[in-house]
């Protein structure tokens, strides 16, 4: 179906194989299974935002506001958490995308209704969310022995040789895979990233469209907003800064383009664990970890041109139609 | 039809122009704000209105200030620079260097911008000849940039710069007017003329409303992108000079997140983030707005991230009224 | 006689400064091709928009099988059967075949999630019955050729069983064998009973596949009926109508010194071998159907685009012009077709657009003086009998004519030698034509040499020293202007011999 896509997808997944061949050169125990698996568990939440975030862009929008809000989510989870212990943990577990919603809904709607550029208006929200994490905390972090054991615990179980995170993370990617290409709301998001003027036609309401997006990008948040507070056994008002340009980049290098419209459920993945294994190589092979953050800019860079180059219009065709029509 | 074609013939320069009426009274909106949180800040706290106060407060904005203002260029004219934070780090970073080899306060000044240069022609080569979108370009090159100080500075830190450096960032001209103070002032002044009052202003206006257009009528857009985007670095190295010179040391996390902060800046002065409308002066009222509630929020202690939600919902809030308030009227019609 | 299926009657629709549509009544048989004929701007494209509901018409009624109905929105036209199939396909080129066809109406599974198994097998089936088996449903649009995408939009138009289809001339970009296979469909959709509105500049299809008439002019009906019973030069004349010399000015020809020299210029897709010379005090016509690559001649004149070979030159002078602003320093301006999107910027003032290639000349040393703005604007929009209520006002808020004004305005603010004008005309008023016709001859008799690139005949005709006609990206001939019919240039430009023998 979409066959250059797809060749992109094929063409990082040989470049990820590639990485890891080149590795394992050097440190043959890389590439040996479980550190695979705790690669994958360690680009887990990466992934899922990835995922949200590309939904976001797929709409001619971006969402800068989603690591505040994973921060957010993630922190009144935690506080209920620590002053409820007999709340359980799995009623934990659905409260925190439902309240991620929530903040992403607040997004969409002020996309919507009043026309505000996105940029603009997660830039706002970025800052406030991440205001309120401290706020309702009292500017306090809440700790491994502040939480209870199972809420710990539950994403480290252990099932088929996968932690739970992982299978979150495989979950949410083939939701996403059903969302995006067998349900109306999928087509509508593809459609009005590449041509809102033919989606209007039609039929599709674009506000509503993007709203429902941010809801998306929203949901996910929420979700890692207790995933990472698990994982890392910590909830700050410094949870995941500065993490939605990696969101971003992810993204990029997968081949979503900034302009929208393009981009799988494939390409997030993959550029997500390719950030990942970078992240992961750089130690084994004996490059300072210092240089991760050089090598991801350049790789968006490279991604960047290389999208700019397939997505590229061909000129108008007089000449060739005429010769045709002779 | 003679009387139509006497009527032309007269077409005035001006009429009272609503939307000149309603730009001022944006930006006296925002100056409203401004007057109104300084006074709040003078009742709030008794150590505001002392002069030396005063003077601290402006150290907080001016370093971010002076990147708003080329920022606000580059926004008019319809791209954005993420990576002005990491241009600071990288400066910085590159200073630092030059001081390893004894380079003496005129080098690691020329060093400074010199790469805060370099870096704005960087981006600026990569949007203008290859054609590619700038927001994320310029994702990337933050990551570059800031990367190459982590690579060149790991968990170290540059330290030791000498004493005639430290005016820079610590030096008062006059009584309690700080260097950095008048500097912005003077760049203010001389952003104010330049966007507003030659004709490379008025061709940024143009690019940023229809770029199409613009090149149709002969403006080298490409080029005056590229000028910004060097203009940009410019002003980041400048800010690292400053930043470098006040904090006396030099870390790879230097100035960290600021590029969200100048873009504030810059929006919450009422440029528009889509291109072809915005002012200096609303951008300059903007820098005072969020560094009277930085500063006067700090005497209350209040700590800088709660700061941030009122500078947040400042922003969505001050964004929002106009189309709320347009939204409305266009019911009452 | 059969009931029309679609019937318009008294439709007004207008614009601020344009009346695209007056008056207009029309029906629509089922089982009939209705071919819409008129030149560029006679509102044949404000119909299209009407009928799939872009447009609320401000006048006059939509009647479906003697029902009235009202278009509030594009999905409303859908939903009652009428769609249309554009110039430029209105289609998603990332999505599949099958996702375009099916898009607003997709079948679902038991889940509510798409039955992608069930749309595949649908989509294959439809094209295959249309005899378009060859295209795959699962291709993504974007790597499908035009005449494919065409069946793709046909396919959506069966798919949702419409009973009224439009054809925006679905055949300016095609082959003579895409077109041919284009009417075996056509056919097909008669049979079906299908109510057809096809839009076209080439008369031979009109002939060979139309049942029925309309010729539209500066937005009313001029005349319709039955193509069986009316002679093509029939048709020519009520579609270029108003007498010539009725609003076009007289004036002395006098060719001068050549100005402009374009030998062989040549690009890789685009156009081909273009050969001539323009003097001053001379207009040279480029007339030619639309996508004849006139439009791309001019820009790569204007150092838009690049060329591959040849080379022009002014005043004998060999040019290296790799930017507008190299072009209009040489002196050479361009007054582009799209107005609002390249000629005018309309946020902004009046006097700043006719300034901004100026500015050098106005400004001292790169800083603005307003006061020399605002008196070169008013020399040269007097000159050109502006309406506007000041000079500050945004040129967005004025009429098309007007844009147009200042679009004029702003070059010869820059004094040109050479101005090249692509539809000078197009969609603006007859008071803002007269004046723009008028002012055209005040140029050249200042010496001034002109391009003007139009469609429309009559300009041509009256306006031009010379034609150069051209056809498919190459020059088919440069008419002098005189004792030419209309019928002659019109069959040079569509090629009508040379189709014929082949």
């Amino acid at each position: 179906m979409t066959r250059l896509l797809r060749a992109r997808e094929t063409w990082l997944a040989l470049a990820i194989i590639a990485l890891l061949a080149a590795i394992s050169l050097r440190a043959p125990n890389f590439t040996r299974p479980d550190n695979l698996a705790s690669i994958f568990n360690d680009t887990a939440i990466l992934m899922i935002l990835a995922l949200g975030q590309m939904v976001v862009i797929l709409t001619r929008s971006i969402d800068l506001s989603i690591a505040a809000n994973v921060a957010l989510s993630g922190m009144v989870i935690a506080l209920v958490n620590q002053a409820y212990p007999g709340v359980p943990v799995p009623l934990l577990i659905v409260a925190a995308p439902l309240l991620g919603l929530a903040f992403g809904a607040i997004n969409g709607f002020l996309v919507w209704r009043l026309d505000i550029p996105s940029i603009v208006v997660t830039l706002g929200t970025l800052t406030i969310y991440r205001g309120l994490t401290f706020l309702i905390a009292g500017g306090q972090w809440v700790n491994a022995d502040e939480m209870t054991a199972d809420f710990i615990a539950i994403t480290r179980i252990t099932l088929l040789g996968l932690p739970l995170l992982s299978w979150v993370a495989l979950l949410v990617a083939v939701s996403f895979y059903v969302v995006m290409t067998r349900t109306p709301i999928g087509r509508s998001i593809y459609a009005i990233g590449v041509n809102p003027t033919a989606s209007v036609y039609a039929g599709i309401d674009l506000g509503r469209t993007k709203f429902i997006a941010f809801c998306i990008s929203g949901v996910v948040a929420g979700l890692c907003g207790y995933l990472w507070v698990s994982k890392f056994v910590i909830a700050s008002s410094e949870t995941a800064i500065g993490y939605e340009l990696q969101v971003i980049a992810a993204c990029v290098i997968g081949g979503v383009s900034i302009a929208g419209g393009v981009g799988t459920v494939g390409s997030a993945v993959l550029g997500a664990i390719f950030l990942g294994v970078i992240g992961r190589a750089l130690p084994v092979i004996g490059v300072s970890p210092f240089w991760q953050m050089a090598i991801s800019g350049t790789a968006i860079i490279i991604a960047v041109v290389l999208n700019a180059r397939t997505e590229r219009k061909k000129g108008r065709i007089i000449l060739k139609r005429a010769e045709g029509a002779a | 039809m003679n009387e139509q074609r006497h009527a032309t013939r007269n077409i005035p320069d001006r009429l009272d122009n609503p939307l000149r009426a309603a730009l001022l009274s944006w930006q006296a909106l925002l100056l409203a704000v401004a007057i109104a949180i300084f006074i709040a800040n003078s009742l709030a706290s008794s150590y505001f209105l002392s002069p030396w106060s005063l003077s601290d407060a402006t150290f907080n904005f001016t370093e971010k200030a002076l990147i708003a203002l080329a920022m606000a260029l580059l926004i008019i004219a319809g791209e954005i620079d993420l990576s002005v934070a990491a241009i600071i780090a990288l400066a910085s970073t590159m200073m630092g260097l030059a001081l390893q080899f004894g380079a003496g306060t005129p080098v690691l000044v020329a060093v400074g911008i010199g790469t805060g240069l370099l870096c704005g022609a960087f981006n600026g080569a990569l949007v203008t000849r290859l054609g590619l979108p700038s927001i994320v370009v310029t994702i990337g090159t933050m990551s570059l940039f800031r990367g190459i100080s982590f690579i060149v500075l790991g968990d170290r830190a540059f330290k030791g710069y000498p004493a005639s450096f430290a005016f820079f960032g610590q030096g008062y001209v006059y009584w309690v007017v700080s260097f950095e103070f008048v500097l912005f002032l003077a760049m203010a002044l001389i952003y104010f003329v330049l966007l507003h009052r030659t004709s490379f202003g008025r061709r940024v206006f143009t690019i940023g409303n229809n770029a199409v257009a613009a090149q149709f009528s002969g403006v080298r857009v490409e080029r005056i992108k590229f000028l910004l985007f060097c203009l940009t670095g410019v002003m980041s190295g400048i800010a690292a000079v400053l930043l470098t010179s006040r904090l006396g040391s030099t870390r790879p996390s230097i100035a960290q997140g600021w590029e969200l902060d100048v873009i504030t800046m810059v929006v919450l002065g009422g440029v528009s983030i889509l291109g072809g409308a915005g002012s200096i002066t609303g951008v300059v009222i903007a820098a005072f707005i969020m560094g009277l509630v930085t500063f006067g929020m700090g005497l209350l202690n209040v700590p800088g991230i709660v700061q941030s939600i009122f500078i947040g919902m400042l922003l969505i809030v001050v964004i929002a009224l106009p189309i709320v308030v347009g939204k409305l009227r266009g019911f009452r019609k | 006689m059969t009931q029309p299926k679609l019937t318009l009657s008294g439709l007004s629709k207008s614009f601020p400064g344009v009346r695209a549509l007056h008056d207009v009544s029309l029906e629509l048989y089922p089982g009939e091709v209705t071919a819409l004929i008129g030149e560029n701007g006679a509102g044949k494209s404000t119909l299209v928009k009407v009928l799939t509901g872009i447009y609320p018409p401000d006048e006059g009624q939509i009647m479906l099988d003697g029902k009235p109905i009202v278009l509030g929105s594009a999905h409303r036209a859908f939903e009652l059967g009428i769609t249309a199939i554009h110039q430029e396909t209105v289609l998603f080129d990332d999505l599949s075949v099958a996702e375009n066809i099916y898009l607003g109406h997709t079948p679902r599974t038991r889940f509510k999630t798409i039955d992608w198994q069930k749309m595949r097998a649908d989509a294959r089936v439809l094209l295959k019955d249309m005899g378009a088996g060859h295209i795959d449903a699962d291709t993504r649009l974007r790597d499908l050729a035009i005449a494919n995408k065409h069946l793709v939009a046909v396919a959506r138009a069966m798919s949702i069983d419409a009973e009224v289809v439009i054809m925006d001339e679905p055949t300016a970009a095609l082959s003579y064998k895409e077109i041919e296979d284009l009417f075996a469909l056509l056919e097909l959709l008669k049979q079906d009973g299908k109510a057809v509105l096809f839009i076209s500049h080439k008369f031979e299809e009109i002939y060979r596949i139309a049942d029925r008439f309309a010729v539209f002019r500066d937005g009313e009906m001029v005349g319709k009926g039955l193509i069986k019973e009316t002679s093509q030069s029939d048709v020519i004349r009520m579609m270029v109508g108003r007498s010539v010399d009725h609003i076009f000015p007289e004036r002395q020809k006098s060719a001068g010194v050549p100005v402009l020299e374009v030998s062989d210029l040549s690009h890789p897709t685009e156009f081909d071998g273009i050969n001539f010379t323009l003097h001053a005090g001379e207009i040279l016509g480029f007339y030619g159907l639309v996508g004849a690559g006139r439009s791309e001649i001019m820009q790569a004149i204007f150092g838009l685009t690049k060329t591959s070979r040849g080379s022009v030159a002014l005043d004998g002078k060999v040019l290296s012009v790799a930017s507008p602003a190299d072009a209009i320093e040489a002196g050479i301006v361009y007054v582009p077709e799209e107005r609002g999107k390249q000629g005018v910027v309309v946020d902004l003032p009046i006097f700043q657009n006719v300034a901004l290639p100026s500015l050098k000349k106005t400004g001292r040393n790169g800083f603005l003086a307003l006061a020399n703005e605002f008196a070169l604007t008013r020399q040269y929009t007097e000159r050109l009998d502006l309406r506007a209520a000041s000079l500050s006002q945004n040129a967005g808020t004025l009429s098309g004519g007007n844009q147009q004004k200042i679009v004029i305005a702003k070059w010869l603010a820059t004094q040109p030698r050479v101005i090249i004008l692509d539809e000078p005309t197009k969609g603006i008023d007859i008071g803002s034509k007269a004046a723009v016709h008028a002012f055209m001859a005040e140029l050249v008799a200042e010496g001034l040499a002109v391009i003007m690139v139009s469609s429309e005949l009559p300009e041509i005709m009256g306006m031009s020293d010379r034609i150069v006609v051209m056809r498919a990206g190459r020059m088919v001939e440069v008419l002098e202007n005189k004792d030419l019919t209309a019928d002659r240039v019109v069959r040079l430009a569509i090629g009508a011999h040379d189709e014929a023998a082949a």
